[in-house]
């Protein structure tokens, strides 16, 4: 008779891994424990996209989110702690292919990554897979060294990020 | 302060797309060594590796030291903790963003099973 080991509830939580795979290219991925035409849902829905793109634990919420993901279609998040100066990322959808490929560009700068998101099922579980290519090695470097580039507002919201906890950390 | 930094990861990541260079800090990682000692673990030229060790000077990931005739190489201080850390905080970002994505599609899952069917349009 075999144990029905496999019903346990296993602990939710996945691994995140990123690697730099090449001089202009970085790879995010991340296992999610529901079939691919979900996930896909929710990065492409704005209702969904406002409860997980700006992290609670920044303390940050997604002002705005407007998504238009269709070949061609825009999408434009804006970002804030503060209303008046919200932190915008925007670019446009260059490829939708639902429940399975996703591809947009970045126009905030002219260092801006295309980002491609492949949803793999298996199992009823979803590999996602998230390639940044930026568009030259001095791009990415510029990425890494964080105040220009691709993704200002990745780096401020992180900065939040490390404050939120750095403050439960610390606290005694 | 920020053009200082930029200049060094751009560096220490052109220091490190050499495999010989990689191989170097390996090595000085077990133990330093002269530039002799690594010019002949890496079957070089003495020039050819006084070259490599410069490049990986200049990017902060060695230094090197004169004793009498011989130049001695060991890790720099700072080592690869800066592209490390960025690295690592990125994760933690996406790694915090996906926490919460798990909870939609926790969520999105029930809602499908309580349809009782798989919504396809």
């Amino acid at each position: 008779m075999d144990a029905t080991r496999e019903s346990e509830p296993a602990p939710m939580k996945n691994r995140t891994t990123v690697e730099r795979k090449s001089e202009r290219e970085l790879v995010v991925t991340r296992t999610f424990d529901g079939p691919a035409r979900i996930v896909f849902e929710a990065w492409t829905k704005p209702g969904l996209l406002k409860r997980w793109w700006a992290p609670k634990s920044t303390g940050m919420s997604l002002l705005s989110c407007e998504v238009d993901a269709r070949v061609e279609g825009r999408y434009r998040f804006e970002f804030g702690h503060d209303a008046a100066k919200p932190m915008a990322f925007f670019g446009r959808y260059i490829e939708v292919i639902p429940h399975s490929r996703l591809v947009w560009t970045n126009e905030e700068s002219d260092d801006g990554s295309v980002t491609t998101v492949t949803f793999e099922e298996k199992d009823g579980k979803t590999l996602l897979i998230m390639y940044e290519l930026y568009p030259s090695k001095e791009a990415l470097d510029r990425a890494i060294a964080g105040m220009e580039g691709g993704m200002p507002e990745t780096f401020e919201q992180l900065d939040e990020l490390l404050v939120a906890m750095g403050a439960s950390v610390g606290r005694s | 302060m920020v053009q200082y930094e930029k200049a060094r990861l751009d560096a220490s990541f052109a220091a490190l797309s050499d495999a010989t260079r990689r191989g170097v800090l390996e090595q000085l990682g077990r133990a330093d060594a002269s530039i002799t000692d690594l010019a002949e673990k890496f079957h070089m030229t003495l020039t050819g590796m006084k070259k490599h060790v410069s490049v990986l000077e200049q990017a902060g990931l060695v230094t090197t030291e004169k004793v009498g005739r011989v130049r001695t190489c060991k890790l720099g201080l700072r080592g690869l903790d800066e592209e490390a850390a960025w690295i690592e905080s990125y994760r933690q970002l996406w790694d915090a963003r996906f926490d919460d994505l798990d909870e939609v599609v926790e969520e999105l899952k029930r809602k499908e099973k309580l349809d009782g069917r798989n919504k396809r349009e």
